[in-house]
């Protein structure tokens, strides 16, 4: 059943105050932020919200679609209940990084861009997260885990299992 | 020389220092008092001109330059953003400084926005750094309530509006009028200048775009004065900076340096870095940031006319890019001689290719290539001529392109090149070994 697509009241409220925060006439500055709130509320940025958020701004369609394509923020396919960011780029590699992102796919079983078949985790490939010294290094949404090694990763995903 | 100094991280380890009562106990604020109640705009123009502080995001151009730059038609609103998009790999400065000491960006912010007539200024920061956002978010809610946001600050007229605004995840967005243009709702693509942002910026009116790490600044030059802040540092590369560490040494993190402090003390100090973790040595630096070139350590500790090499704009540049590099965004990622440097040169092309935003075709293009070539040298399937080819491709975009990102993408595969032509030879003439991820590299040890 298809479900109406409407934010929250809170996010309705959260909503009028972003918009309100640009000059008059500028509140397409409101996308990014839109988009960010509603990836919080649905999970994934689907058409019919991103048509949603259109109709809020007062845009055409297309000028999200455009967006949500160009960033690498957003899903736009329904992901796992966590999705683990990982951190792929040369400094971290440096601090070991490809070897313990080998065990996390080994011990989630899945590749990147694949969610586990009980839905709870998928993994995600990512750029530089601006935690380099920290690294090796992954996000789950706001949350940074960093100083990763092969034990840290299987006390977080144990721990997130539960 | 004194290498003790801190403009920005002196607070920093003081608990609670992220709450406004703290902050304002040590000091802080009293750049927004001073500047609002006893300076003209003009005044405090003045005094970063003095500081001869240079942007920190990685271009290093003057600061109060640029200010003075900044175009004032009648009636048209003017806008300061700040470039918190940090995404240049091996930089993580800002994240740490936002995170820990939020009050002193949003103190930056106030004295800055006044300078240049601004009363709706925005922080741009990257959308990984949601949790950040929403220290930002706290540290402006509590200056407002304290007077010093809001209308009326302090009771001078002034009024200012501080707006956080998240991206989306892409590299580019750090390139201010690619910033502009994502601020504004749309894609993150650079825009052909001129015009530059000083004329026709946010919503094409004047505005000026500047790093964390230049805004956070301004505070202690307001306090000290400009002249006090140029005594810092050494010749044109005046002030501290904030350099991120990261690699094969024993404590990486983020230090607060006085520029001019010699390259070989920063690494080997138990002060700074502490050496190369045990049983190593230095292979070789990235010194500014993935894009800056990749230095061997006889280079990166010496000029190629046997100067000790200091950490500062120009000393870090003698030699042009034959046999120097730049101090960039003061991203120093130190690979001893476990590195792969064509594995690493390799991901550093991906990230670029990945991140262009496909305007240009040199650099669409060229990065892909790049890429690829690189990928299968790795992967042992290169042939004799990929060197060649790479060096022709990285020459084919260096300066063919719209924004810096083309360059960006060039410079690391041919200094690479440059200095470590060997190591590409050496996996192409033994393919099965190069397909080890991470392969061993050895060389006899460049120096004592
Ligand atoms: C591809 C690219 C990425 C950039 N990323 C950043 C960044 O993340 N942060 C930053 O401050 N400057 C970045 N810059 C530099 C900005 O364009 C701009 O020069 C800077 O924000 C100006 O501030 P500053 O003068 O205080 O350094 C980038 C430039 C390019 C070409
Ligand atoms: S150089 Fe690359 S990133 Fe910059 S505008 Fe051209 S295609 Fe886009
Ligand atoms: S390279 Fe992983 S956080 Fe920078």
């Amino acid at each position: 059943m298809e479900k109406k697509i409407v934010f929250s009241e809170d996010r309705l409220i959260k909503t009028k105050e972003i918009i309100e925060r640009y000059p008059a006439g500028k509140q397409k500055s409101a996308l990014l932020p839109l988009l960010h709130l509603a990836q919080e509320q649905f999970g994934w940025v689907s058409a019919p919200v991103m048509d949603y958020i259109a109709e809020i701004l007062n845009i055409e369609p297309v000028e999200v679609y455009e967006v949500t394509t160009f960033y690498s923020m957003f899903h736009l396919e329904p992901v796992g209940k966590h999705v683990i960011e990982y951190c792929r780029t040369g400094p971290c590699c440096t601090m070991g990084g490809e070897e313990v992102y080998e065990h996390l796919k080994t011990k989630l079983g899945i590749k990147a861009n694949e969610t586990t078949t009980d839905g709870v985790f998928t993994i995600k490939e990512v750029e530089c997260l601006a935690a380099c010294g920290w690294g090796p290094c992954f996000q789950i949404k706001e949350q940074f885990y960093m100083h990763l090694n092969n034990e840290k990763v299987d006390e977080i995903i144990e721990e997130l299992r539960k | 020389m004194a290498s003790k100094v801190k403009i920005l991280t002196e607070h920093i380890n003081v608990p609670g220092i992220e709450n406004f009562d703290v902050y304002r106990k040590h000091g802080g604020y009293n750049a927004v008092e001073k500047a609002l109640k006893k300076m003209s705009p003009e005044e405090v123009v003045e005094e970063v001109k003095k500081a001869g502080v240079r942007g920190r995001g990685g271009a290093g151009f003057p600061m109060g330059m640029k200010w003075s730059f900044l175009a004032k038609p009648e009636g048209v609103p003017r806008y300061l953003v700040c470039n918190a998009d940090e995404s240049e790999p091996g930089t993580f400065k800002d994240h740490y400084l936002m995170k820990y000491l939020p009050h002193l960006l949003i103190e930056g912010m106030i004295v800055s926005s006044f300078a240049l007539g601004a009363n709706k200024s925005f922080i741009y920061v990257r959308g990984e750094l949601m949790y950040v956002i929403k220290i930002l978010e706290k540290a402006i809610e509590e200056a407002k309530n304290a007077g010093f946001l809001g209308k009326n600050i302090l009771g001078t007229g002034y009024d200012l509006e501080l707006i956080v605004q998240p991206g989306g995840g892409a590299y580019i967005c750090g390139e201010e009028t690619a910033l502009l243009e994502s601020l504004e709702g749309k894609r993150g693509n650079p825009r052909n200048k001129p015009p530059f942002p000083a004329v026709k910026g946010l919503y094409q009116c004047p505005t000026v775009v500047n790093n964390v790490e230049s805004i956070a600044t301004a505070t202690w030059i307001i306090n000290n004065g400009g002249d006090e802040y140029a005594k810092i540092g050494i010749g044109r590369s005046t002030g501290t900076k904030l350099i991120s560490a990261s690699g094969h040494i024993k404590k990486p993190g983020v230090y607060e340096i006085e520029l001019g402090l010699p390259v070989e003390e920063f690494i080997y100090s138990d002060e700074y870095l502490g050496g190369v973790r045990n049983g190593h040595y230095l292979k070789a630096v990235v010194a500014g940031g993935s894009s800056v070139p990749i230095l061997p350590t006889h280079l990166l500790l010496k000029t190629a006319s046997g100067e000790g090499r200091l950490m500062s704009y120009e000393s870090l540049s003698d030699g042009g890019f034959a046999t120097g590099t730049m101090l960039g965004s003061g991203g120093f990622i130190a690979m001893d001689e476990t590195t792969c440097i064509v594995r690493n040169t390799w991901n550093f092309s991906r990230f670029y290719h990945h991140e262009s935003c496909g305007q240009c075709s040199p650099c669409r293009e060229g990065t892909g290539w790049m890429e690829k070539v690189l990928h299968r040298i790795e992967h042992g399937h290169g042939n004799a001529r990929d060197i060649d080819l790479l060096v022709d491709v990285a020459k084919k975009i260096e300066g063919n392109t719209i924004c810096p990102l083309g360059d960006a993408a060039a410079w690391p595969v041919a200094s690479a090149i440059k200095h470590f032509r060997d190591e590409f030879e050496w996996h192409i003439k033994n393919p099965s070994a190069a397909t080890k991820p991470g392969a061993v590299f050895l060389k006899e040890e460049v120096f004592a």
